[in-house]
Parts: structure tokens; sequence; C-alpha cells
């Protein structure tokens, strides 16, 4: 990577209530305009790491992080921080849809009006082009005003990945964001993610080793908290360096 | 050959025991009504329905008995204890479940639960002893000298302050309704899916606007529930209010003055009924509660029951 790194954590170590030591000195360089997969088996920190990036992990008390994570020059975990900026920079899509109880105009626009944006011709321009950017444009452009539980799961996933793009993040973290939905609405989903990283650097959490084969530029293995191998997605799913790499990608445990 | 034979008749007995334990609500509710039914019969035919509910005449000398007055005191109590007790149940919800340090969680909660537990009697006891005269002598002269002397809202501060009156006993009212309402409230509140107040965390919104725009519309019906809930139990409450309402058969639009409730009515009056139709219309009075109380309950299951039904998917 010749370019300055999005994301770049320093001897990252978490903590979860009890002392549980989930993170374990992590290192890793997130590529600008990259996808970057974090994969490995269940419970070994993926979320986890993925979660510090917006320091979601603040909402829960006791949580303690360790080390540096360097974004825009700046390590944003330091205690001053101003966690909504830092959030609205660094958005999320989580396993499960999440709209919100209200409707889909203003599911798009509820982050938008956070931002103190106030002028109605502005909000539509801007929820217009969310849509538009999440591929959910046509699909919806003629139900604006109805709930946005009326979506089915796949569109509301794709409701939330426009929500979280209208207040323009520099980042987007995807947590398993496909989890939840059938073959087809996975296929649009991931489509949308190799689209979307012109604009934003994406990292992926996923289960599922073909759908981190298939989007991702470079992949993270994680065990146990920490980094087995991290490198381009190619040399990780065809040649990995690491044995126990060698053995999750091959089915042969996890 | 699922169930062995020998079992049929433990099977058989355990059915009847459940069975008959079930019915007997059935059998109880509908025997209490027809009861309540028979022994109004008297003040039913003389007095009717909707005459019985508009006159506002309660005069036992004179044998002229209606249920307006007790029927608005009622009303009036139980809507201003709700006014007073529904923000601030919904405040110490929020506080609960989205604000609060972990270490207060705890001990708020139990605080509740326990303001839940004391006996009626104990709060009207507290009332005619503490709040009444509190009342009395600083609250209710400063809401005086403050809204008395606005036009239309002023007709609410009239009077001499006594502090036995509609205001204390709206207030002692919403004391006791706070923790049912508080606790629903914080129960709806928690069934809000985590995930979702991330989401709208990680698109940067603040504890406020996560409340207002993701945990209430989530809860509303959960809330109303509580609240419809907290109603039919004002509307009930005898003791605590018999205390400090007073027990004076008017229609008045000043909160200071004395009033009466349906069940302050039956508790003071059954003892001094001395004629057939005295006692006939009192029974009818109750009779009156037990369906307003029932078409409430109703409204209650039926609004949770849509709302369990819109988020159980």
């Amino acid at each position: 990577m010749t370019q300055e790194p999005e994301i770049e954590t320093k001897d990252l170590s978490f903590y979860y209530a009890g002392n549980v030591h989930a993170l374990k000195r992590i290192n890793v360089d997130i590529g600008k305009n990259l996808v970057t997969a974090f994969i490995g088996p269940s419970g070994c920190g993926k979320t986890t790491l993925l979660r510090c990036f917006n320091r979601m992990h603040d909402l829960y008390p006791s949580n303690r992080y360790e080390g540096q994570i360097i974004f825009q020059g700046r390590n944003i975990l330091e205690s001053n921080l101003d966690l909504i900026r830092l959030r609205s920079s660094i958005g999320m899509v989580f396993q499960k849809p999440t709209p919100f109880p209200m409707t889909i105009h203003d599911n798009i626009a509820y982050g938008l009006k956070l931002k103190g944006l106030r002028k109605k011709a502005e909000l539509s321009d801007r929820v217009e082009k969310a849509l538009t950017d999440s591929a959910l444009w046509g699909e919806v452009k003629d139900k604006l005003h109805e709930s946005a539980y009326a979506l089915s799961g796949g569109q509301q996933q794709r409701l939330c990945i426009a929500r979280a793009l209208a207040v323009e993040p520099e980042v987007l973290l995807f947590d398993e964001p496909t989890s939840a939905l059938d073959p087809i609405s996975t296929g649009k989903i991931e489509e949308l993610i190799s689209q979307l990283k012109d604009r934003v650097s994406i990292i992926i959490v996923t289960h599922n080793m073909q759908q981190a084969a298939r989007v991702s530029d470079m992949t993270a293995f994680l065990y146990l908290g920490e980094i087995i191998e991290y490198g381009p997605t190619k040399k990780i799913f065809t040649n990995p360096d690491n044995k126990q790499t060698d053995d999750y990608i091959t089915g042969r445990f996890g | 050959m699922a169930v062995p034979q020998k079992k049929d008749p433990l099977d058989r007995l355990f059915m009847i025991v459940t069975a008959t334990a079930a019915i007997s609500v059935i059998v109880i509710l509908t025997g209490i009504f027809v009861v309540l039914l028979s022994e109004s019969s008297l003040a039913i035919s003389r007095f009717g329905f909707f005459r019985f509910l508009a006159s506002t005449d309660w005069n036992p000398v004179t044998e002229s008995f209606g249920a307006a007055t007790a029927v608005f005191g009622t009303i009036v109590t139980t809507l201003i204890a709700l006014l007073i007790a529904v923000p601030t149940a919904v405040g110490i919800a929020v506080f609960v479940t989205e604000i609060a340090p972990d270490f207060l969680k705890g001990p708020i909660g139990i605080a509740i639960e326990l303001l839940a537990a004391i006996p009626s009697i104990i709060y009207g006891m507290w009332g005619l002893f503490t709040l009444a005269p509190l009342m009395a002598q600083h609250v209710e002269p400063f809401l005086q000298r403050t809204f008395g002397d606005l036009p239309i809202v002023g007709a609410l501060f009239q009077g001499t302050p006594m502090g036995i009156d509609i205001f204390s006993a709206s207030v002692i009212l919403s004391i006791m309704i706070i923790p049912f309402t508080a606790s629903i409230a914080r129960d709806s509140f928690n069934l809000t899916p985590a995930v979702v107040k991330e989401s709208a965390y990680g698109i940067g919104a603040t504890k406020w606007e996560v409340v207002k725009s993701v945990v209430l519309p989530y809860s509303k019906l959960g809330v109303f529930g509580g609240v419809v809930l907290s109603l039919g139990r004002a509307l009930g409450e005898t003791m605590a209010v018999a205390f400090v309402l007073g027990n004076n058969h008017v229609i008045t639009a000043s909160l200071f003055d004395a009033a009466s409730t349906i069940t302050v009515t039956l508790a003071n009056e059954f003892t001094e009924a001395d004629s057939d139709i005295y006692l006939s219309s009192l029974f009818y009075l109750a009779l009156v509660l037990f369906l307003l109380s029932f078409i409430i309950l109703a409204i209650a299951k039926f609004v949770l029951l849509r709302a369990e039904k819109r988020y159980s998917r």
C-alpha cells in the first residue's frame, strides 16, 4: 500500500467488563477505498474489533481500550473525542436490518437532521441520492412516506446502508450484513459494497468465507483475539503463510 | 401407544382441578355483576340509566340520587393524577433504562417497586397528616398567588386552600400510580432492540435523540397500555382518596374544593344508608364504576395485544 491508510491501529487491546481480554495487541492498517474483510471463527474478536472503530463499546459500562486507533491523524480512543462526530464519519450497518420506527424518507433523513439539516428540498435531494447510491430508489420512490417496516429484509438492509451513506461518512463498517438475508438479497448487498468502495473505505466482518473472497481486497484472519494473518485477499485464500489460516479457509476448523 | 393407560385417571383429575379453578374466575365475575345488577334494580327502575348519570343531586333526605357528582370526582381526580404521573413515570423509566449509571439502576428500580407495595391506607394517612397541611400552607397558596388571577385558568385555583380537596387527592393518586406506570414503561423501553438503538448511536445520535426517535416510538403502545392500567387502578382507588378528598357531592371548577368519587361515596355511606332506595343507589353507583373499569381495562388489553402483534415479528 503506497497510500496512507484510512485507519491504523497500534497495539490495540480491548477488555470487556470483568477484564475479559477480547483483543490482543492488534496492529492493522485499513486501506483507503478498499474493502477489508475480517474473518475467523465465532468468538475470535472480529466483531469486537469492528465495534472499536466507532467506539460502539462505549455504550456499555466497564469496557476498556488500550493502545491507539489513528483515524484522520488523530487517536480516536482519546477520552475527549467527540463521539457524535466520529460516528457520523464512521457509519455502521448491522447483522440484522435495523430500520427506525418511521417512514422510509425519515429513516434516511434522520442522520441529516441530526447534523442540523432542516431545509425540506435539500433533505429530499439527499434522501434521493442516498437511496440511489444504495440501489433502492427505483423500488421505493413511490412509497417514501410509508413505514420502513413494510420493506423486505433485503430492502431494509439496503435502507440501512442508505441511511449510513446519507451522512457522507469516510468509512462504513459492516457487521455480517447478509447473515439474515436470502441469497438474492445477499448478492445485491455484495454488489453494492463493491460499488461503494470508490467513495468510502469499507470494513466487513463475515462468517461466510466465499463472501470475503468475493467482495474484499484485503483480508485479516483473527483467532482468539489476535490477528493471525493479514494480507491481500487473493493471497490469504490461495496461498496463506500461516498454517492456522490455511486450516480455517479450507474448512478444517472453525 | 403414546400415553400409558394407567395414567389416565390422574390426568383426568388434574384436568378437572385446573378447569374448576379457571372456570371459577368467570363464575365470580358473573356473580358480582349479577349481584350489583339485582341490588341496584330498585334504583335503576326509579332513576333510569342516563338520568342517573346526568343528575347532580345526591340527597338522602329527599331520596333523590344521581351519579354525576361522583363520576365527575372520579374522572377529574384520575385525569389530574395521570397528568402528573405519566410524565414523571416516563422520565423515571428513561433515566433508569438509558441514562443512569449501573450502580443507580438497581436501587431506583427497587425503590419504585417498593413504592408500589405500600398499602393504600398508608398513603391515605400520610396524605391526611403530611401532604394535606403542606398543600394547605405552602403549595396551594403559591399556586393561587401565581395563577389565581389569570383568566379562565384562574378558575381552577379559587377558594380557600384547605388541603382536603381535589388537588391533594390527585397528587396522592399520582404518587400511587407512578410505580406502575414507571415499571411498565421501563419494561417496554427494554424491549427496544439494542441493535436499533446502536444504529441510531451509530449515525451520531445523542442519548436524547435516541430516546425521542427510537425508544419512545418503539415502546409507545406498551407505555400506553401501562397508562391505561394505571388509569384503571386510579379509578378504583378508595382509601388514599377518601382521606384527602372530603366527601362533598358537588361539581366544581376549583381544584381547591372538596369533592367525592364513586369509591369514596361507597366507603363513607354504606353505614348511613337507612332506606332501600339509598342502599340500592349505592349499588347502582358501584355498578357504574364496575362498567367504567371494565371498559377501560378492555381498551388496555386491546391496545397491548395490538402492540405485541406488531413487535413480535
